[in-house]
């Protein structure tokens, strides 16, 4: 307390330690990138269930989707970079969006840069960082989520060729995608954790997709794709032949931590629509904000937005020095979504039969929201993964 | 981003440097030793030596982060941080808590406003832990509505004669000197509170009594009354009339303190309830073990995290002074609900054996559960905070 000067007045948001002052101009312009091109559309996207693939274009142009990336493909090896703009496209306002340019940068991207060859980034990860390609990872399947030495698609050699067979679903940009990182089972048996990844694209023989409807994410091409017997090159194959559990357990950390940033980011942004809601409606000859029981419930959600807000950052941090840092992006993740899906319902109910009525986009916060909880490891999953580390 | 991953570890350093990280292990060793021995014989006897604070001062922790012209020890902020959570250690919320009202809250006031002649008499001697300290503001009818405190000091020849009652005035029975809140003014509203430095032997300084606790067992908390007290004019603290916005000044301290101490010691009772629920074994294997236990540990342990984190980012931004008051209050809000869910899953994890009083179990969640109320009520923390959200 010493020293410390009495009551300056500081905007609490703009300052973290993780955070230079070029951030802070990164996060000025991609907000008002998200602010000018994709936030006026996205009522028209969430009806239409799909947004144009120029979103991808626009953000290649802008060089915002390879931030993470080596200087070879336009990028600055900054993941903190990265995770602003993470932070910032949460704020257009459709979690499906928002996904799907997360799928693509987050995950497809991830992979081809951590275990492609030259030729394959060369191929599919430049154009990808231009935002003329987009991808998606396809592991989950009908019954196979979490457990993934269990996968059932499998990958079989025929000379220098491999036959792919399987259904995955859930991928979201699936249906949509120009190529797909695809997780099969390489191995003997069933029960063996072999897995190889591979890089399929759907003009394949063989290869079917379809939408999968959702309850949020609309716009995010989410899909099911069926692979029948699809003759892929060797070539094709993303990382050695039975790495794909280790690549994949590798890259579930970053894919967390960005449904944890996006998770805040969404979370401090419908609070900010609720707050406004509850300053403007008057109920008994005031604001209902300015009822006590509301400024506490708000003085709650804030409070825990905020905690969530240092937990991520904390992960985040430790992710920026080279930890793996399972334990603290499974708690950013865990406690980050459930405190997103919190708000999302807090901002509903202020907005009352608003807040139940699709012309309003308090409903769409909520079913967004759901799925933070489900995807990328459920959160039944984050607390083994704590528990674990602690010991039991 | 493209290399081999690292192995965890748990070194969770921000935002501390290395010579936090010293003082921290010097500080644990301290209380490893000299404290943590003794905390039952303590708690039994509601009480603890003023020679604790002899010893504190002569190892440099009451002046850690005071300019080293008085004694002090020329630290920045985070070392007052450290101090309140390696201090969580103690085994004794009370002792804890004695020690931070020393510390970090009747004391900073005077180095705040003080006169240089304030500061040379009382910093010096509260610093070597030779005089002890209390803070007067909450009052019968008075907590964290300070306005509306009734005790007055009126100016008279010389100085002022002050009447009135203190109430939860921890170390109010030892302590050598109050650093005291007063009305001057009594039509002034905010503007008519002043502080004051009293001599606790001046006469018509009474300790009426001390009170009974749930926890915190081993603070002595005194209801004091001033009867026609006379304090000579130099006993005024900064300027007359200031002294609502000076003290509104010292909550913060108090709450991250507070917040500090409380997050650390949850963190502790916390560890505690995991390595039991490893050891205890039921339907053959640690109770730990079982999925439903596994995961009502790994909420907690998620939770605590959090608020260490808010604690963390609201200390970082004091020292750079910042003044957040925003986060300060975030902080003792979420720390005082999660210290309280903690001391509270810890019992439930160690059963019967929590209930019972030969076990520390209890005293944790007796001394959990002034959190939420000392220093400002979790109702209070929403009021501010949600004011400062515009509401």
């Amino acid at each position: 307390m010493t020293g410390a000067g009495r009551f300056a007045a500081v905007d609490a948001r703009s300052h973290h330690a993780l955070f230079s002052d070029e951030h802070e101009q990164l996060r000025a312009e991609v907000r008002l990138f998200v602010e000018k091109e994709l936030v006026p559309y996205v009522p028209r996207w969430e009806k239409e269930e799909a947004f144009p693939r120029e979103v991808f274009v626009r953000l290649g142009e802008l060089g915002l989707l390879g931030l993470k990336f080596s200087p070879r493909f336009g990028g600055e090896d900054d993941i903190v970079a990265d995770a602003v703009v993470t932070e910032e496209l949460a704020r257009c306002g459709s979690g499906g969006v928002a996904a799907a340019v997360g799928a693509h940068k987050d995950l497809a991207a991830l992979y081809l840069a951590r275990f492609g060859s030259d030729e394959q980034q060369e191929r599919w990860l430049r154009p990808s960082l231009e935002g003329t390609l987009i991808g998606a990872l396809a592991l989950t399947e009908p019954d196979v989520g979490s457990d993934l030495a269990a996968l059932k698609t499998t990958a079989r050699r025929d000379g220098n060729d491999w036959i792919l067979s399987g259904t995955k679903t859930f991928v979201t940009n699936g249906a949509w995608a120009d190529f797909l990182v695809v997780g099969t089972n390489t191995g003997s048996s069933s029960e063996d954790r072999d897995l190889t990844l591979f890089l399929v694209e759907p003009d394949a023989a063989g290869v079917t997709r379809r939408r999968i409807r959702t309850l949020g994410w609309r716009p995010s091409q989410t899909g099911e794709v069926h692979l029948d017997a699809v003759r892929i090159p060797d070539s094709h194959r993303l990382g050695q032949e039975g790495s794909g559990f280790y690549a994949i357990m590798r890259s579930f950390g970053w894919e967390r931590l960005v449904m944890a940033l996006s998770a805040v980011s969404a979370a401090a942004m419908t609070y900010e629509v609720a707050k406004k809601y509850a300053l403007e409606r008057t109920a008994f000859g005031r604001p209902v904000g300015k009822f006590q029981v509301w400024r506490h419930r708000f003085a709650e959600m804030a409070t825990r937005i905020e905690a969530a807000r240092a937990l991520t950052y904390n992960a985040l941090r430790l992710v920026a020095e080279g930890e793996e840092a399972r334990e603290p992006i499974a708690m950013a993740k865990l406690y980050s979504t459930r405190i997103a899906l919190e708000v999302a319902d807090e901002c509903v109910q202020i907005h009352g039969g608003y807040g139940y009525a699709t012309e309003f986009s308090a409903e769409r916060a909520l079913r967004d929201a759901q799925l933070a909880p489900i995807g990328g490891g459920t959160s039944e999953i984050m607390r083994e993964i704590i528990g674990r580390g602690l010991g039991i | 981003m493209v290399g081999a991953p690292r192995r965890y570890a748990p070194a969770m350093s921000w935002p501390f440097a290395r010579e936090h990280a010293e003082l921290r292990t010097s500080i644990r060793s301290f209380v490893e030793r000299e404290l943590a021995p003794r905390a039952d014989e303590w708690e039994e006897a509601g009480d603890f030596p003023d020679e604790v604070f002899r010893r504190m001062g002569e190892l440099g922790y009451l002046g850690l982060s005071y300019p080293e012209e008085y004694g002090g020890g020329g630290g920045d902020y985070l070392c007052q941080i450290v101090l309140a959570e390696e201090m969580s250690g103690c085994g004794s919320g009370g002792v804890a808590m004695a020690v931070a009202v020393q510390t970090d809250m009747a004391v900073p006031p005077i180095l705040k406003f003080g006169t240089e002649e304030q500061k040379r008499s009382y910093l010096v001697p509260a610093i070597k832990g030779e005089k002890i300290f209390c803070l007067g503001i909450s009052e019968p009818d008075a907590g964290s509505d300070v306005a509306g405190i009734r005790t007055t000091a009126k100016k008279v020849d010389g100085g002022w004669v002050v009447n009135g009652q203190k109430l939860w005035i921890t170390n109010g029975r030892r302590a050598d000197f109050m650093t005291l809140v007063a009305k001057t003014d009594r039509d002034a509203g905010h503007q008519g509170i002043s502080l004051f430095v009293v001599d606790t032997t001046t006469p018509g300084f009474e300790v009426r009594r001390t009170l009974d606790k749930l926890g915190m067992r081993t603070s002595d908390t005194a209801e004091i009354v001033f009867i026609d007290m006379f304090i000579p004019d130099e006993a005024l603290l900064g300027r007359e009339g200031e002294g609502f916005y000076n003290i509104s000044w010292e909550l913060q301290g108090e709450r991250l303190v507070g917040a500090a101490g409380a997050i650390a010691g949850a963190r502790r009772t916390f560890d505690v309830a995991v390595a039991y629920a490893r050891q205890r074994t039921a339907f053959g294997q640690a109770i730990g073990k079982h999925q439903a236990v596994r995961h009502m540990l790994a909420e907690v342990a998620t939770e605590i995290e959090a608020a260490r984190q808010l604690v963390y980012l609201a200390a970082w931004k004091v020292n750079r002074g910042e003044y957040s008051v925003r986060e300060i209050s975030m902080a003792k809000l979420l720390t005082g609900e999660t210290a309280w869910k903690t001391a509270d899953t810890a019992m439930q994890i160690f059963g019967v054996h929590g209930y019972q009083m030969e076990l520390p179990i209890q005293r944790a969640w007796r001394d959990a559960r002034l959190i939420r109320i000392g220093g400002g009520t979790d109702e209070i923390m929403r009021d501010v905070i949600g004011r400062m959200e515009g509401l």
